[in-house]
């Protein structure tokens, strides 16, 4: 089944779905397997899984950090593969894959697309490949079946988005403010513009990412978006409290 | 037909999808400024009246006697106001800047003299200005980052990777990503998504048009050969451009060799084999990196040229073999810089030394009727705690720790 079918039927059950996100192997892959395990038997809908880089640009201290110590620690691409493919044969619910375009490009973007295919991953987000640089990404993409996640910015415009949309597939990645991941975000009127011209542009589902932290945040978006994205506070959970905690967070967000 | 930004296959605009507004309107503000010859008036009488243009064409008598080959002539950026080629690109962005109404000025620096310039710039024109200056740059240059602070600038230590140059950018970029309505990024070299490369080319390419004239002026015809270091290539693409279109002349450029490249210990992308194509910091070029895409390590003694990258205009320039590129060792540098101080009285920045060490290795192949043209980048007397540090003075030593003791009495 399809990325966009698959978010579908689920939403079908609930008002809002969970995106959660790490890093592979930070602090390891085996609290990378038990975070998942807590997360999956807790109700999340889909998992990012990010494949650490060196320079995450888009990032905020706390991925930074978690990128560098994974590659410090000797994690490799390979590993990361091998990690997401037993993963994707364990769980039912959509995997993807969020990296910066190089891992791509380095590995050889139509093997990677084709390997990732293979493991049974369902889309890519990748924050520094504008669909002007990605002809090639984008057809390989659709050749494989797997979804390019295109992403809005609070300073699209609505004819951008509609272009981005045009290339997109499996559902949207709403950046819900300016700035890098990891710090709060103000749910004010001028994000409800933002959120509607998202909702104007596409018919695909709304992710909103960025800062989303608490119930209070989930509840904030259920009914405006379909999947609230929660990356750093999980990863900051783990770093503080261990990763026992994640499934009683995960629990308790909606 | 090339697309928009690509130098051959190199170059580009990775960028993510918050600042596409942001790019859209940097490249209107440049296309418009590029094709207003008011514009470059502008520019050329601010760089006239602020910093010290044209700059001097210096005939290097006793070097060139020294090597008994060629005749040596020195293109003298050190003399910019703040002392170095940098000015060049800040003054001409911080028009740019005054055009698109922003206020706010932020900048990455490896050795200072970008961070230096741009804060000069920010104070001249009024903006606030933030400098990210990798921790290990901001130790081994803290004189640039007095006079940063002094020029009314924030630097703000960047604790995250290696802590050098690219750390610095990517910090920068995001500073950007949050800040971009009021806030330009000066990016300081002809690296980074179009039109950085393209744009900062631009206001280099004052350097090679003044060049051109001087050395025709001064020895009747073209030089045989222009060497110009090679961090991120600003410099060197400003030099080239004055004789790209003339195939008798062959440019050079010069990387950080640091400790040998057999040794790893470099930041040579293009003169040694370990670099390969990759996608950072939001373009395509020639990177120091692993296998899976990782960015390296890279040393060298010059924090200026201590970088991943280079430019996409000179990767295919290199690519179409314009351009020959070789590597100085930081021993041969300190070699050369010490020569050049005592044989002319002049004092290249570390980074610059770097193409002087290729000019005297090849000096001796050519005739006494030939000419060569060295880009001195940068002044050196500013970096005389890396300068003093790297010859292992023991005068200055002693006078840092008397300076030391004196503070600490008090």
């Amino acid at each position: 089944m399809q990325l966009a079918e698959q978010l579908r039927e689920a939403r079908r059950k609930k008002e809002i779905l969970l995106m959660t996100h790490l890093v592979l192997g930070y602090p390891s892959f085996a609290v990378n397997r038990e975070v998942i395990r807590q997360m999956v038997e807790n109700g999340v809908d889909v998992i990012e899984l990010q494949i650490p880089f060196s320079e995450p640009m888009a990032d905020g201290p706390m991925i930074i950090k978690a990128n560098q110590e994974a590659i410090a620690g000797g994690t490799k691409v390979a590993d990361c593969l091998a990690f997401a493919a037993e993963m994707a044969a364990q769980y039912e619910i959509p995997f993807l894959f969020m990296t910066y375009y190089n891992i791509l490009f380095k590995y050889g973007l139509e093997d990677f697309l084709r390997k990732a295919k293979e493991i049974g991953i369902k889309g890519c987000i990748i924050p520094d490949l504008p669909p002007e640089e990605g002809e090639e990404y984008l057809s390989l993409a659709s050749e494989f079946a797997l979804a390019p996640i295109q992403i809005f910015a609070p300073t699209s415009t609505e004819e951008r988005m509609r272009t981005l949309a045009g290339h997109g597939a499996g559902f949207i990645y709403c950046v819900a403010r300016r700035g890098v991941t990891g710090s709060k975000t103000d749910f004010n009127a001028s994000f409800d513009a933002y959120l509607a011209r998202c909702r104007r542009a596409t018919s695909m589902p709304l992710a909103v990412g960025f800062g989303i932290s608490s119930r209070e945040d989930v509840q904030i978006l259920t009914g405006k978006a379909d999947i609230a994205v929660i990356g750093t506070a999980t990863i900051r959970l783990v770093e503080e409290k261990g990763p026992e905690e994640v499934g009683p967070f995960i629990a308790g967000l909606r | 037909m090339n697309k928009p930004g690509y130098f051959g296959q190199w170059g580009g605009a990775y960028i993510p999808e918050v600042l596409y507004e942001t790019f859209r309107e940097l490249r209107e503000v440049y296309a418009r400024a590029k094709a207003d010859p008011a514009f470059w008036q502008e520019y050329l009488d601010l760089m006239g009246s602020y910093s010290c243009r044209p700059t001097p064409l210096t005939y290097a008598e006793n070097l060139s006697r020294h090597f008994g080959g060629a005749q040596i002539f020195i293109k003298r950026e050190d003399l910019n106001h703040t002392g170095a080629h940098k000015a060049n690109n800040v003054m001409g962005q911080g028009l740019l800047v005054k055009r698109m109404g922003k206020t706010r000025v932020i900048a990455e620096t490896g050795a200072g003299q970008h961070g230096v310039a741009c804060a000069t710039m920010a104070a001249k024109f009024g903006f606030a200005c933030t400098i990210y200056m990798g921790e290990e740059d901001v130790h081994r240059q803290r004189p640039n980052v007095f006079w940063m602070e002094k020029l009314g600038a924030t630097v703000v230590p960047v604790t995250t990777g290696s802590r050098t140059l690219k750390d610095a950018i990517n910090e920068a970029f995001r500073d950007w990503v949050s800040n971009m309505d009021t806030t330009h990024y000066v990016m300081g070299t002809v690296c980074g998504p179009h039109p950085f490369p393209e744009m900062v080319a631009w206001f280099q390419s004052i350097i090679g048009q003044e060049a051109r004239k001087q050395i025709l002026a001064v020895h009747g015809r073209l030089p045989a050969r222009v060497y110009a270091c090679v961090g991120g290539g600003s410099n060197a693409m400003g030099i080239f451009q004055g004789f790209l279109a003339d195939p008798s002349v062959e440019l050079i450029g010069v990387e950080a060799g640091g400790k040998g490249l057999d040794t790893g210990q470099h930041a040579a992308r293009l003169a040694s084999a370990d670099a390969s194509p990759g996608v950072a910091q939001g373009y395509k070029t020639m990177f120091l990196q692993d296998a899976d895409g990782q960015m390296r390590d890279t040393h060298s003694v010059a924090a200026g040229l201590d970088y991943i990258g280079v430019s996409p205009l000179l990767t295919d320039l290199w690519e179409k073999g314009r351009v020959r590129f070789a590597a100085a060792t930081d021993q041969e540098v300190m070699t050369a810089l010490d020569l050049t101080i005592k044989k002319e009285g002049i004092i290249p920045a570390l980074e610059s030394t770097h193409a002087f060490v290729q000019a005297f290795k090849e000096a001796g192949e050519l005739n006494g009727d030939q000419a060569i043209v060295i880009n001195q980048s940068g002044r050196g007397d500013k970096d005389i705690f890396t300068i003093a540090h790297a010859f292992d003075d023991p005068s200055w030593k002693e006078f840092i720790r008397k300076k030391g003791e004196e503070y600490a009495a008090r």
